[in-house]
């Protein structure tokens, strides 16, 4: 029907939904595309995702919309103003700052926090379950039991405890988020790795010859993505709650930076009177932690269509 | 199968299969407890460029840093240091504080029912309203009740506790004053009140001290019902899943093909199937809350452990922030390892075989 020397006038739609496809980037483009559709199916995935987009265009764009500056306010003129106020949308906090513009430009630090603990766990935890599923025996007996040991720590108290000896700072509460947060994906992708290490196309790559290294890297890994990409979407709400906990206590990011915890913390003191100073910040970390919620979990009904529902 | 002998070897391979579980356990137990004293070792002595700077002060005379470091004995290899450290830590020694210049375990102790009893009260409220929400959810799939206790749940997920905390201390102290202020007990009754067990409801109940009950309660309700939402999200969301898996299999058609009415079936059957792994469930929110009230008490001026690391935090107390981080540590790992062991003890189908 379909002759790949003379490719009849077809839809785009019907390209990609082929049961025969022609190419390796046919086959997984339609696979996406098939995912895409079950995923924006579900309305509040796809709330989900414009949250998280929405974010990240607003940190990128931040000191555009930002209308004030986000560290040095009108101390004269603009203390403590409330929301609606004239040029100031959000009222403005006990240094005459507006707050619309520090949550914008906080948006930054909150989007860095959670890529970068992604950054450094999620990789960890692959390579140590994929090494740890293939090689089997001693290594996977060591590196599991060290994985549990992690695991069964308390996050939040081991990263205030590694917080405090560190130093407070944005940069190390991240070190700390990270080191108390690969256990769970180093579990995930040794559980993939056993699911495909016995596969036929790992013996057919092995007797090709390569190396343990090339095929956990090239052949293992690619297996345990999507699981992986799944969980750390839903676990980025956690880190950023784990963040502002550590901004709130004042172990995370320091004044005058506006991390969303951190501005709680300082508003704290006028709660009473100026009820907006902390309660703003603590909307933006609620509808920002449920953006990744949403999408987590859109991600893993569309991904994985077994558990949808559940 | 029916013959006896063959009756009594499956009993001795079920005792068996009991005391290997038992025997794995309590190496497991060990090692993770023997990893957080490494840990705790790791942060406290080789994290900080001079462990003797962080507890004297860098303002200190260097005749003073020398004899610390002799005393403490930190010229010695680090094996040999961690040696020490663990034959301290199993005696409960985590050193003095310098905040309160008690031993810090006498500090731990002290404070650690007021925890106790947040994290309890938290977990009844959340057991007691998410098993009901979640078996409701399951029951009714996709009805607007379901609908409801997802976003409740999904809230729950999301929300930073302390600025939730902040937010109701606002409504229901300032604004209603239906509750009472931050901490445990009226100034009143502070000095009045002579606990027994450091639990401010059991004991004032115990006491028939009936005022001092209702101020207790007045106070404990709202951490209490906080920590209990955060609690409830998660215990919901995983009862809910769990009888969704137990209302798919066989027996519930039989049930329903027998005749019986639909909440005996949902009730009865489905549900004391999901107990089990909903045990676990409880018991690691329970251990969650242990851990989550850091924040809430540093809310609500609630005088537990939470409060007590914060403290310390502030002040650079290093002795006082391990030690608080061990304890919180090893209740935490016991709980999440008694659950485990429960759970296979509880459920044939994971028995070893």
């Amino acid at each position: 029907m379909t002759d790949p020397s003379s490719p009849a006038p077809i839809s785009w739609r019907d390209w990609l939904l082929t049961a025969e496809p022609h190419s390796r980037r046919q086959a997984s483009l339609g696979r996406a595309y098939v995912t895409w559709r079950r995923f924006s199916e579900n309305r509040l995935a796809v709330t989900g995702l414009l949250i998280i987009l929405a974010l990240v265009l607003v940190a990128i764009f931040a000191d555009l919309l930002a209308p004030h500056s986000a560290t040095t306010g009108n101390l004269a003129g603009a203390r403590l103003l409330p929301p609606g106020s004239p040029d100031f949308l959000l009222g403005t906090d006990d240094q005459g700052r507006d707050i619309l513009s520090r949550l914008l430009v906080g948006s930054r630090i909150t989007l860095a926090v959670v890529a970068l603990v992604a950054i450094i766990a999620a990789p960890v935890g692959l390579l140590i379950g994929t090494v740890s599923g293939f090689a089997g025996g001693y290594v996977d007996a060591v590196l599991m039991r060290i994985t549990d040991i992690f695991l069964a720590f308390p996050k939040l108290i081991l990263a205030l405890a590694f917080v405090a000896a560190l130093g407070p700072g944005i940069e190390n509460a991240v070190i700390a988020i990270a080191l108390t947060s690969w256990p769970p994906y180093a579990r995930l992708a040794r559980a993939e790795t056993l699911g495909v290490r016995n596969s036929d196309y790992i013996a057919a790559v092995r007797l090709m010859g390569a190396s343990p290294a090339r095929i956990v890297i090239r052949h293992i890994m690619p297996m345990c993505l999507s699981s992986l990409i799944v969980r750390v979407t839903l676990d980025m709400a956690g880190i950023i709650l784990t963040a502002a906990g550590l901004g709130f206590l004042g172990l995370g990011a320091q004044p005058p930076l506006p991390e969303w915890g951190t501005m709680i913390a300082s508003g704290r003191r006028f709660i009473l009177d100026q009820w907006w100073v902390a309660t703003m910040p603590g909307i933006a970390i609620l509808i920002v932690s449920l953006g990744f919620n949403l999408l987590g979990d859109g991600l893993r009904d569309a991904l994985d269509p077994r558990e949808s529902g559940r | 199968m029916s013959h006896p002998s063959a009756k009594r070897t499956a009993g001795l391979r079920r005792s068996r299969g009991i005391l290997i579980n038992v025997g794995r356990f309590v190496v497991m137990l060990a090692t993770t407890y023997l990893g957080l004293l490494a840990v705790t070792f790791f942060i406290g002595r080789v994290v900080p460029i001079d462990p003797v700077l962080a507890i004297v002060g860098d303002r200190a005379p260097t005749a003073v840093v020398e004899r610390i470091r002799e005393e403490m004995g930190f010229n010695l290899p680090l094996w040999q240091q961690f040696l020490i450290y663990l034959r301290q830590a199993l005696t409960g020694d985590f050193g003095t504080s310098v905040l309160t210049t008690n031993p810090v375990m006498t500090d731990i102790v002290r404070v650690f029912p007021a925890t106790l009893e947040l994290a309890t009260v938290g977990t009844l409220i959340g057991a007691g309203l998410g098993v009901p929400l979640g078996v409701v959810a399951a029951v009714r799939r996709g009805s607007i009740a379901d609908q409801i206790v997802r976003i409740v749940g999904l809230i729950g997920y999301s929300v930073p506790i302390f600025w939730l905390g902040l937010l109701s201390l606002l409504l229901f102290y300032a604004k209603l004053k239906w509750v009472a202020y931050p901490g445990r007990l009226d100034v009143a009754y502070e000095y009045t009140f002579t606990p027994i067990t450091g639990l401010y409801l059991v004991d004032a109940a115990w006491t028939r001290q009936w005022d001092v009950l209702w101020d207790a309660f007045r106070h404990i309700i709202l951490p209490g019902t906080l920590l209990g939402y955060f609690s409830l999200a998660y215990i919901s969301r995983m009862t809910r899943s769990f009888m969704l898996n137990e209302l798919g299999q066989e027996y519930i058609v039989a049930a329903r093909a027998k005749g019986l009415s639909e909440r005996r079936i949902i009730w009865f059957h489905a549900l004391r199937n999901a107990a089990v792994p909903l045990v676990t469930v409880i018991a690691l929110s329970y251990a969650g809350l242990l851990e989550g009230s850091v924040l809430t008490e540093t809310v609500f001026s609630w005088p537990g452990i939470g409060l007590y690391i914060t403290n310390s935090l502030q002040n650079a107390d290093m002795n006082a922030v391990l030690g608080g981080t061990i304890v919180i540590g090893s209740v935490f790992i016991t709980i999440n390892m008694l659950s485990d062991l429960l759970y296979r003890l509880l459920d044939p189908r994971t028995r070893a075989k």
